[in-house]
């Protein structure tokens, strides 16, 4: 695929102090309206500057499309069933959990956030070891290095500058590897965004930044973040282009992102790009969107549905059959249905596991620690079962940690 | 000061005679104490400005500063970009110039991003200015363990900030006290690092909140800013608490009757500054004390409270003071925190631990 993201380092490394802007500085801007190369009503768009995946790339990403609304059913159902404790959902955002893992090969990295738990799964990560954070035994489930996926951030924009490591890593160290780096709109808004903008650009590495722009971070609209034209126009500040896309259409989004990896992966360096999507339920459940948007605004979006138009335009290719969807759904419900089991196993949570990787070598007060606990445990099991024995209630309090 | 927007229920409970039966005992919870707190205080001084991550129409993820928009306007009660180092820096120049900011970090561990605006600047501005510029700031945080959150929602952050000479920081553990503590560290001139522990936020108490209003406004309210408080007497030992703990520490003496205990149990209220007068007083009496906190031992508010009790209570001591608190590890996951707060059975340990003759 040809660096369709044009203009780029030569023109800006040069005379950025001058008064007049230099010389190609205006193809670091993005294109007026997102990037859009199938439309809503499932129609191909023609763009010169973006050809169409080939269809067998997009019936694949189809597929990862459909189990990732899946996956995003499923962990609904398990947080209002009390299995775990929390879910940021990213139905509606599909699309772009999709392309963000689909454009990497195995030798690149992901950054994700909290939101990205399907394109996680999508990079490779088995979906049980990805929801341990959020069923509550453990703060991350998965080897980082196994599918070179970071843990999910939280601290936001904080994971964009570490994405922005690794690639200068990857770069000394002469590895072809990209990195591409996750984050919301109000996460644009820290400092930390900045900061790791600006790294990556001067230090010339190859990281895709991917703002996934769903209007809002928790209540608040994206207007109280930026008066910028957009937020890819934020990439010119730093000498980096900056593309728009829309968010809900798979095709666009591989093709633009497709783009801006191999532009890295050829040296062209980092950029910056906006997906325009709409995060279709709450924050999470916790969270109560009645307060800060009807249910109008979100009605607007459901036509705009990225499973909706990809599969419009997939059956009218005849690229996809009855029987076709059968197997994508067989799959997504095979992902459900292992999710569901996984989590409605109790896992045994071991506390010994609590002071075992605080350090690399325990600290003396932290074997204390260890061995204060394991011996109140003890006590406390001795204790139960002395109740049970002698059915007396004299039993010393002992060592009874109060228990949720 | 005058009321006026609250007049009705000022008019209801100035007549309690009036009604024949004795009334229902109004209740209100923690949040909604600190809710009328920052409404009570907007209502009386102009100057005082609520900022931050979606405290505005969305009153704030925990509703601590819900309806503050709708009766103040976006002016006084507004959503800032997402940005903690922003946020806090702003609020220095708003203090600068004439403004009571008070600003909310989302959660504890969300603040970080303003350690530096807060350590070297909001700490430090008046020192430097040799009280030339005051920053009557106070910085609200939700803060602390014990409701099953997910990392970075339920870190212990409080000796940071009581390490950071200039700051005063208060952690309220009653639904009076929130009220009472918020209005008065607004009213303060110094920045305040005000510690909201989340797990009480639903708790309840027999309080009448328009009471407290004007039991505020009338100057009736004793001091409560470096004044700590007997949350419970007793005269066998000492449990010394702040914020979260406190509950616990008062189960744990509870349970400590029935086995024939007392133990008196103090609430800080206040950690910087420290009251060491009502701490040492009540230790020179019942001559042993556990510390009861939350955050991990080592290097904390805890060990501060045990050296200085030591320091000055050591002839009337009759064993070691000693500490309840969470393990030197990360804040665990929801499945393991009960494994890692104080309890009542390890703080009734510790007291068994006090080398009783008996
Ligand atoms: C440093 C920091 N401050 C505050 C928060 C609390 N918080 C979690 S998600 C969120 C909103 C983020 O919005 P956005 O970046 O648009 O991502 P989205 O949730 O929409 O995917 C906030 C304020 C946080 N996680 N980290
Ligand atoms: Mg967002």
């Amino acid at each position: 695929m040809s660096t369709a993201i044009n203009g780029g380092r030569g023109s800006m490394m040069g005379g950025a102090s001058g008064g007049t802007p230099p010389a190609g500085a205006g193809a670091l801007l993005p294109s007026a309206e997102p990037v859009q190369l199938v439309g809503p009503d499932g129609q191909h768009v023609h763009d010169d500057r973006y050809p169409l995946p080939d269809g067998e790339q997009l019936l694949r990403a189809y597929g990862c499309l459909v189990a990732g609304r899946r996956i995003n059913d499923q962990a609904n159902a398990l947080v209002r069933q009390g299995r775990m404790a929390v879910y940021p959902s990213s139905h509606g955002q599909e699309a772009c959990q999709v392309a963000a893992a689909l454009v990497l090969g195995d030798e690149d990295w992901l950054f994700p956030t909290y939101r990205d738990t399907v394109a996680v799964i999508t990079k490779g990560v088995d979906p049980l070891q990805v929801l341990t954070l959020l069923r509550g035994d453990w703060h991350g489930g998965y080897d980082p290095h196994e599918h070179r996926v970071a843990t999910q951030a939280t601290p936001l924009a904080t994971q964009l500058l570490h994405a922005v490591g690794v690639a200068h890593a990857a770069k000394l160290r002469g590895e072809s590897t990209v990195v591409l780096a996750m984050c919301g709109d109000g996460a644009t808004s820290e400092g930390d965004f900045h900061e790791a903008l600006n790294f990556a650009a001067v230090f010339h590495v190859p990281v895709v930044f991917f703002i996934q722009n769903n209007e809002f971070a928790i209540s608040v609209p994206l207007k109280n973040q930026t008066v910028a034209p957009s937020l890819a126009h934020k990439a010119i500040g730093y000498g980096m282009p900056g593309e728009r896309v829309d968010g809900n259409d798979l095709a666009a989004l591989l093709a633009v992102l497709g783009a801006a990896v191999n532009r890295a992966r050829d040296g062209g360096g980092p950029s910056l790009i906006e997906a325009h999507t709409y995060r279709m339920q709450a924050h999470t459940n916790a969270d109560d969107a009645t307060r800060y948007r009807s249910a109008d605004d979100v009605e607007r979006w459901v036509p705009r549905d990225p499973i909706l138009r990809m599969r419009t335009y997939l059956r009218a290719l005849t690229l996809l059959g009855d029987v076709g969807e059968r197997a994508f759904a067989d799959e997504a419900d095979a992902i459900a249905t292992a999710i569901r089991k996984g989590l409605n196993t109790e896992v045994e949570v071991n506390p010994a596991e609590l002071f075992e990787y605080v350090y690399t070598e325990k600290t003396t007060q932290l074997r204390e620690q260890a061995q204060q606990l394991r011996e109140e445990l003890a006590r406390d099991a001795a204790a139960d079962a002395a109740s049970v024995d002698s059915a007396s209630d004299d039993v010393e309090h002992q060592g009874k940690g109060d228990q949720r | 000061m005058t009321q006026t927007t609250e007049a009705p229920a000022a008019r209801l409970t100035h007549q309690p005679e009036a009604v024949a039966a004795p009334p229902a005992r109004a209740t209100a919870t923690f949040a909604k104490a600190l809710n009328a707190a920052l409404a009570d205080t907007m209502a009386a001084d102009p100057g005082v400005l609520m900022f931050g991550e979606d405290v505005g129409r969305l009153g704030g993820v925990f509703r601590i500063t819900d309806g503050l928009t709708a009766r103040f306007g976006e002016e006084r009660c507004f959503d800032t970009p997402l940005a903690e180092a922003g946020i806090m820096g702003m609020a220095v120049g708003m203090a600068m110039n004439g403004m009571k900011p008070v600003v909310e970090m989302q959660f504890d561990a969300f603040a970080y991003p303003a350690f530096e605006q807060i350590v070297s600047h909001v700490a430090k501005m008046p020192n430097r200015t040799k009280g030339a510029v005051r920053l009557p700031i106070v910085i609200r945080i939700p803060y602390a363990g014990g409701i099953g959150g997910v990392e970075h929602h339920c870190d212990s952050s409080e000796a940071y900030y009581a390490h950071t000479p200039g700051l005063t920081v208060l952690a309220p553990a009653t639904v009076r006290d929130a009220y009472f503590m918020l209005r008065e560290a607004i009213a303060f001139p110094d920045p305040v690092v005000f510690l909201e522990p989340k797990k009480l936020y639903w708790s309840k108490e027999e309080v009448d909140l328009a009471e407290l209003r004007r039991t505020f406004e009338d100057g009736q309210a004793p001091r409560r800013i470096g004044r700590a408080v007997v949350a419970r007497p007793g005269t066998d030992a000492t449990l010394i608490s702040y914020g979260p703990s406190v509950p616990t520490a008062l189960a744990a003496a509870a349970a400590a009757e029935e086995e024939g205990r007392s133990i008196e149990v103090i609430d800080l209220r206040s950690i910087v500054p420290f009251d060491d007068e009502t701490v040492c007083a009540s230790v020179r009496r019942t001559g042993r004390a556990v510390v009861v906190a939350e955050a991990p031992g080592f290097a904390s508010v805890a060990s501060e409270i045990v050296a200085r009790v030591q320091e000055r209570c050591f002839h009337s001591l009759a064993a070691p003071v000693l500490r309840v608190t969470g393990f030197d590890i990360p804040y665990p996951s929801p499945k393991l925190e009960h494994f890692y707060l104080p309890s009542v059975g390890r703080i009734l340990d510790a007291v068994d631990n006090l080398q009783w003759e008996d």
